[in-house]
């Protein structure tokens, strides 16, 4: 009986979910129309209301220049460029070269920095000598020593395109390690006893325990590294003299930006809509490894 | 008379001075140790090896460059650091403004949550050429403003979690009280979110600093550091480059090192700071 | 010669929550009188916690009537008529043990001196003297919890609700508070309504003991606790205290302990709230 009881419940429950999820989906895509709605309605009428104040922030004046019109800046992504091609066509190239660089370093980065973890969880001396360091390394300005990578990879007669990858991966690197590290140390205490008194060697508890329990931060710090090895691949395209990503693209528009602003927004628009993607993409694979409540790791 | 025997309770004694400096002895003495041996492995490896300059410069010929010119370093140093100060100001004033509006309204709050984190995502520092058109190329407002962009997003997330994550009877309580709503924000989620807001705040002083160094990369004042980084780059000063980065490093540590300490003093109560394991 | 008025009078009460339209309380009718200790128990997802804080206007019924010390539930509240204790013992960690006591005082517009006048009299009843300038992650649980009963009595509230106070600390801390809070409601002649879990508490502590059934949430009887004043660690012992434990486990046996799918009324009471 109760237990007939409480299966009725299950599915009474299941099916009130399965609703839920839908009505939930439509709320979300509503929100989302409403969102993007909102922030052109923010953006048009900022502009119409500084163009009708004559609106000065400093040097800073509301004009065609300063903001343009959102719908000539996606308009101008279906023109044509100088060379011919779309305006969307060529940004899609470079966006393109782009995530190669930060997909080859944010891999790079990862796995070293995964390694770093392992290495620090399995000695207290070692933690306690470098991690500092590795904290502390956080707090400076990283993105200072790109030129001098940018320097040192190409005086080996590396492609251009790998010191940026350098350069993401070291941005990749640091949160994948302390995370990892957090992650790895965050097993039940108890969890660990149990896989001793089954005499579990390290390798065992490491890939059994440790390794399954720092997933969700793992992915905490993929998040993290998403974004930044894109920011590394378009800053290190910059002292690396390379033309053919997104941050080539930005420094080329931006000359131009007097005449044609759009073209510079434009590009930008695609180097945020990569980081999204870029980010999107590991939220899509932490739903499909994690099976567990993510919302709990900070 | 009493029905209860007294309490066998004492209050919890404090470690020992001597006890806590022995402890932490042993806690920095590798990290003191690695210090050292990093720096004569450095200084012996790059001179032993005659590893080609261009590499790595011995850290005394860096040094001793960074002396020679110092106050042109100190200089460029505190020019991109007024840059960083200022756009950490008005990043993280504006943060907290809108993270405190968005806790009074929480329904708008939850809904704008996940677009402030995917936010997040958005590659913000290759927006700088576009402020360094507003502002003008020389005028350090333009970095300001990129590096105020920057800190903004972390601040505002996290001050808004720390505003709302506050337990549900903590605020029944309040409740119980006949306590308004700008009295529950007083008393119990401005105090509760303080320790998200340092977090974010630390996170923004580098940040900041990234801001204002990068922002250069799209150009800038010849008087401001990350310009001086690339130039020296370029024409392959590398003991003038690695300076310049050992100045931006050394004012990034200062920088977040001063948001720790006021972090400390304000958060004297919170178990971190108190550590728990009295 | 007059019938004394109720602190507490439910006439018809109920609660629909509007998530999954789960009934956590059914025609619920209760008067308490002033000094009475009346415990509430019932199994998980009966409703007992949400009927506490209807009494307290925390969450609002959807059917019925709500009277506190001759005032809506409303009025009550606003007139800081009771004092809380939840489970935890939500003290605010930036504020020192005296400070938490002092929490309600402040609100309430006392003065400093009489502030730190009432604050010392607390810490000595509940005995936490030379603990006033500690944090309290720096006290243990059964600390923490006389903590938050003597900031919920600080303003001589003439009605304690207490929501499970003592479900998370152990076995020997909990028989010893039930004695100091018996000792506590002796001395402040307070009405106390409490929520609890355990047969033998309710029975040890109160006058009278409602016993609720779960799915909907509804009072399958009162046993009328007739143990002598004041109650000391004989009062286990004796046969009588057997009696009505037995009497208590029947009924909430006839309520039917079995609570599939137990609803988390927590969950729920704090997406009524929106908290």
């Amino acid at each position: 009986m109760p237990v007939m009881a409480s299966a009725a419940v299950a599915t009474e429950r299941w099916s009130i979910l399965s609703a839920d999820r839908v009505r939930r989906g439509a709320s979300q895509g509503a929100m989302l129309l409403g969102v993007l709605a909102g922030l052109w309605a923010l953006w048009e009428g900022f502009k119409w209301f500084g163009e009708a104040v004559d609106l000065k922030i400093g040097v800073f004046v509301v004009d065609d220049r300063t903001l343009p019109h959102l719908h000539s800046i996606v308009a101008r992504l279906f023109e044509p460029t100088a060379v011919g091609d779309r305006l969307l066509t060529v940004l899609l190239e470079a966006a393109l070269f782009t995530a190669k660089e930060a997909a080859v370093g944010f891999a790079m980065g990862a796995a070293i920095g995964f390694l770093i973890a392992i290495v620090l969880v399995h000695s207290g001396l070692l933690q306690r000598g470098l991690l500092p360091y590795i904290v502390a390394s956080q707090t400076i300005p990283i993105l200072a020593v790109a030129p001098m990578v940018v320097v040192w990879l190409g005086g080996r007669g590396l492609p251009g395109w790998f010191s940026v990858a350098v350069i993401a991966a070291y941005l990749t690197f640091f949160p994948v390690a302390i995370n990892t590290l957090r992650g790895l140390q965050s097993a039940d205490p108890r969890a660990l006893e149990l896989m001793q008194s089954y005499a579990a060697s390290r390798w065992a508890i490491l890939w059994k325990l440790r390794v399954p329990a720092s997933l969700p931060y793992l992915f905490a710090a993929f998040k993290i590294s998403a974004t930044a090895s894109i920011v590394g691949a378009i800053i290190g395209e910059l002292p690396a003299g390379i033309q053919d990503g997104l941050g080539g693209a930005i420094l080329n528009f931006n000359q131009y930006y007097a005449s044609s602003p759009d073209d510079l927004w434009a590009t930008n628009l695609i180097a945020a809509l990569l980081g999204l993607s870029f980010f999107l993409l590991i939220v899509l694979a932490e739903r499909l490894i994690v099976r567990r409540a993510p919302e709990h790791v900070a | 008379m009493s029905t209860t025997a007294p309490l066998p309770v004492q209050p919890i004694p404090r470690g020992t001075l001597g006890r806590r400096v022995g402890r932490s002895l042993g806690d920095w003495a590798p990290a003191a140790l690695v210090f050292l041996l990093g720096i004569a492995a450095w200084e012996g490896l790059v001179r032993g090896l005659a590893v080609e300059r261009f590499l790595l410069p011995p850290l005394s010929d860096i040094l001793r460059t960074l002396w020679a010119d110092r106050s042109f370093f100190i200089d460029a140093g505190l020019f991109t650091f007024k840059e960083a100060l200022g756009g950490f100001v008005i990043g993280s004033a504006a943060g907290m403004l809108v993270a405190l509006v968005l806790a009074r309204w929480r329904p708008l709050g939850r809904a704008l949550m996940p677009y402030a984190i995917a936010a997040n995502a958005i590659p913000i520092i290759a927006f700088a050429p576009i402020t360094n058109n507003w502002f003008g190329l020389l005028n350090p407002a333009s970095k300001m403003a990129i590096a105020a962009v920057l800190c903004f997003f972390p601040v505002m997330v996290n001050t808004l979690r720390g505003l709302t994550s506050v337990p549900p009877s903590s605020i029944e309580l309040m409740r119980s009280y006949a306590a308004g709503e700008w009295e529950i924000f007083r008393r119990v989620r401005i105090p509760n979110a303080l320790p998200y807001v340092f977090t974010a705040l630390k996170v923004a002083t580098v940040l900041a600093m990234i801001g204002a160094i990068v922002g250069d990369y799209f150009g800038g004042s010849q008087e401001a550091l990350g310009i001086q980084i690339r130039r020296f780059a370029g024409i392959f000063a590398f003991e003038e480059a690695w300076a310049a980065i050992l100045v931006a490093s050394v004012l990034g540590i200062g920088f977040y090192a001063a948001v720790a300490i006021a972090e400390r003093l304000a958060l004297s109560w919170h178990p971190s700071v108190r550590g728990s394991q009295e | 010669m007059s019938r004394r008025v109720s602190v507490v009078s439910l006439r018809g009460l109920s609660k629909e929550f509007s998530r999954g339209g789960v009934v956590a309380l059914q025609n619920i009718d209760l008067e308490i009188a002033p000094g009475e200790f009346v415990s509430l128990i019932g199994p998980s997802g009966c409703g007992k916690s949400t009927l506490l804080r209807v009494i307290g206007d925390l969450v609002e019924p959807t059917g019925g009537e709500v009277v506190v010390n001759g005032k809506s539930a409303r009025q009550a509240r606003l007139d800081r008529d009771y004092g809380i204790v939840f489970q935890d013992a939500v003290l605010y960690d930036w504020r020192t043990v005296a400070k938490n006591i002092a929490l309600p005082l402040e609100m309430g517009g006392w003065n400093r001196g009489r502030r730190r006048a009432r604050v010392g009299e607390m810490i000595e009843l509940v005995e936490l003297g030379g603990f006033e300038g500690h944090h309290p992650w720096q006290l243990s649980g059964g600390m923490q919890q006389r903590v938050s009963i003597a900031r919920a009595l600080s303003f001589d509230p003439s009605l304690l609700l207490m929501d499970e106070p003592f479900g998370a600390l152990d076995e020997m801390t909990r028989e010893r508070l039930n004695m100091e809070l018996l000792r506590i409601w002796e001395r402040a002649r307070s009405t106390i309504v409490f929520v609890t879990h355990s047969i033998s508490e309710a029975v040890f502590l109160s006058t009278r003991v409602v016993v609720m059934s779960a799915r909907p949430g509804q009072i399958t009887g009162v046993v009328e606790v007739d143990l002598p004043q004041p109650r000391n660690a004989e009062t286990r012992g004796e046969p009588r205290f057997f009696e009505l434990v037995t009497e208590v486990r029947e009924r909430l046996r006839a309520g039917g302990l079995d609570t599939a799918g137990e609803g988390g009324e927590e969950e729920l009471i704090a997406a009524e709230e929106g908290l």
